[in-house]
């Protein structure tokens, strides 16, 4: 019922639950013999590996495009390093310098050349790997390189992993700027995982107006629930977001965490809140159809 | 007079308790001047006792092209030459996909296409209640460029540090390795890592300190809610021997913390007596005498 559907799990504030809820979605999803895809593209910090397990079948470098300057050729007349965007390329009496980190790969400095001594090579900046996880969850993810700061082309690379036939379970990383945004940007339903704390609302007040931008239906999970948060009940009614599901404060769901355990195997009573939490975002789904037809 | 020495809170994994730990720090630490680094999702100035804001400044994070389609003829150069496929079949530009290099507007025969700046956020510094400075930042909800914010709040601090004499900066950082996180490490004298007994923690730490060992920044570990899994607590004991980095020592996990946040106060404001403002204080006395030796 859920086939080819994205759904992205974000939250702003980090911590608040994204891997948990998706993994164990994953896990529900596959129980109930749909086909399941998980793609982790919180690249900077992947961690639903931990929890799914996956046997890694393929693992292959990611590459970004970055220039390759022929000394011989360069006559040092600057237009390269003038129009860079990104201030990778500094150029000097006699020679140009690269600082591939900063580097965006974008083949500008290639194309404006006047001596066309400029060409594209490439450089890895992290890896891919892809196998399968329990119940037969296909599991994708980016481990991107320590030391790199470009988390977004790597991310674009785990998308571009995106199997058809499968509802795909996409973990975002913590935050609220670009790779939040790439990761949700092809999103059928945003699904944010929130806390109650002044903290977590804050976050998802600018984590919501991100989704919004991008014209996505958006569900909300209250996770460690104990007792209510009024401040954020406020919120999610005047702004008419529905809560998808709660997951209660417990400690054995932080300790089974602290074990690297999958919570639904080891507590299964949670599956009806999963089962749950499925269907309310297949409403989600279709209210925007819905929309859309209007 | 003595340049002021950084400090930079720093995790890996979100949700570790970063910003509750520097506000607690920054409660213990006279005379300095508090940054708050993660303007993904700014949460420090919800905590401190702010006094007014001095002065807010305009961040512009990077330029964005749009195809003016009066001057437009379709002949489909800029699609050719954009690697980010950002340029639809009928010529509208994907701001979401669009990384802002230019190539489009340098390259297009007929100069069809704009390339402006854009307002990407806000910087703000204030005073606060016992005479020192906070400067912190918003970044516009999906923005891009978060780390050349960052390095305009470490500048701004850096400026109030010198004007006020402060000899500290007190940074809080974002969590993951990426962009804004090597932004915030770059040049500080000591990065303190807030982790926490879990797998993800475990798993997040090593490529953090990966990271500052990269950058080769003396560095120091603080584990916290420790009793969630007490094995962990040896291994990152074990994890910082390796890697010749200082062990600080444990915060239990405390629910209070959540209630003082609650309150708009740090835990060592709203119950200096529980067990986790005391190892607080511990942890703050060691770090005192390792900024002195620096």
């Amino acid at each position: 019922m859920m086939e080819n559907m994205n759904i992205a799990f974000a939250s702003g504030k980090g911590g608040t639950g994204k891997t948990t809820i998706a993994v164990n979605l994953a896990y529900f999803l596959a129980c109930s013999r749909q086909k399941v895809q998980y793609l982790d593209c919180d690249v900077e910090e992947p961690n639903g590996h931990i929890f799914l397990k996956p046997t890694i079948d393929e693992s292959a470098p990611a590459k970004v495009l970055v220039p390759v300057i022929d000394q011989d050729k360069c006559t040092s007349c600057g237009e390269c390093s003038t129009h860079c965007q990104f201030n990778a390329l500094v150029t000097l009496p006699g020679n140009v310098l690269l600082f591939p980190e900063l580097c965006h790969g974008c083949g500008l400095c290639i194309h404006i050349c006047p001596e066309k001594a400029i060409s594209d090579g490439d450089r890895e900046i992290g890896q891919i790997g892809e196998g399968t996880a329990v119940e037969g969850i296909d599991f994708i993810h980016g481990i991107l390189n320590v030391g790199e700061p470009m988390a977004g082309p790597l991310i674009r690379e785990v998308k571009h992993h995106c199997k058809e036939n499968h509802v795909r379970i996409i973990d975002a990383p913590p935050g609220t700027s670009c790779p939040v945004v790439k990761t949700i940007s092809d999103a059928d339903v945003v699904v944010m995982v929130t806390e109650p704390t002044p903290f977590g609302l804050h976050d998802l007040k600018i984590a919501v107006e991100v989704a919004k931008d991008l014209g996505k239906p958006i569900g909300v999970v209250i996770n460690r629930q104990n007792g209510g948060f009024p401040p954020l009940d406020a919120y999610l009614s005047k702004n008419n977001l529905p809560v998808v599901m709660t997951l209660p404060e417990d400690r054995e769901i932080a300790r089974h965490y602290s074990m690297g355990d999958i919570l639904l195997q080891a507590i299964p009573s949670y599956m009806d809140r999963f089962m749950e939490l499925a269907v309310n975002i297949g409403k989600l789904s279709g209210d925007t159809k819905t929309q859309v037809v209007k | 007079m003595m340049q002021a020495k950084e400090m930079v809170v720093v995790s890996g994994k979100g949700g570790t308790g970063k910003t509750s730990l520097t506000g607690s720090l920054s409660f213990l630490f006279r005379d300095k001047v508090i940054a708050d680094c993660d303007v993904d999702a700014a949460n420090l100035h919800m905590i401190l006792n702010l006094d007014e804001v001095l002065l807010t400044k305009e961040f512009f994070g990077g330029k964005k092209a749009r195809i003016a389609p009066e001057r437009c003829t379709q002949c489909g150069k800029c699609r050719d030459v954009c690697l980010y496929d950002a340029i639809s079949g009928d010529f509208v530009i994907d701001p979401v996909s669009c990384e802002g290099c230019g190539t489009c507007h340098f390259l297009c025969p007929v100069e069809a296409i704009d390339f402006d700046e854009r307002l990407a956020g806000y910087c703000y510094i204030c005073s606060t209640e016992d005479n020192g400075r906070f400067v912190f930042a918003e970044m516009l909800p999906g923005e891009e460029n978060s780390g050349k914010l960052v390095a305009m709040v470490r500048n701004e601090a850096r400026e109030e540090a010198k004007k006020t004499g402060h000899g500290l900066i007190l940074i809080d950082g974002p969590p993951g390795i990426g962009c804004p996180v090597i932004s915030s490490l770059t040049g500080t004298h000591l990065a303190l890592i807030v982790t926490e007994p879990t797998p993800a923690g475990a798993h997040d730490l090593k490529r953090i300190v990966e990271l500052t060992n990269h950058f080769q920044i003396k560095t120091a570990v603080v584990v916290n809610k420790s009793d969630i899994n007490a094995s962990y607590v040896g291994e990152t004991q074990r994890l910082c021997k390796e890697n010749g980095i200082l062990y600080l020592g444990e915060i239990p996990y405390e629910p209070k913390i959540t209630e003082a946040q609650k309150e708009a106060k740090t835990i060592l404001d709203f119950a200096p007596q529980c067990v986790a403002s005391r190892a607080i204080r511990e942890i703050h006395t060691k770090l005192q005498s390792i900024l002195e030796e620096l």
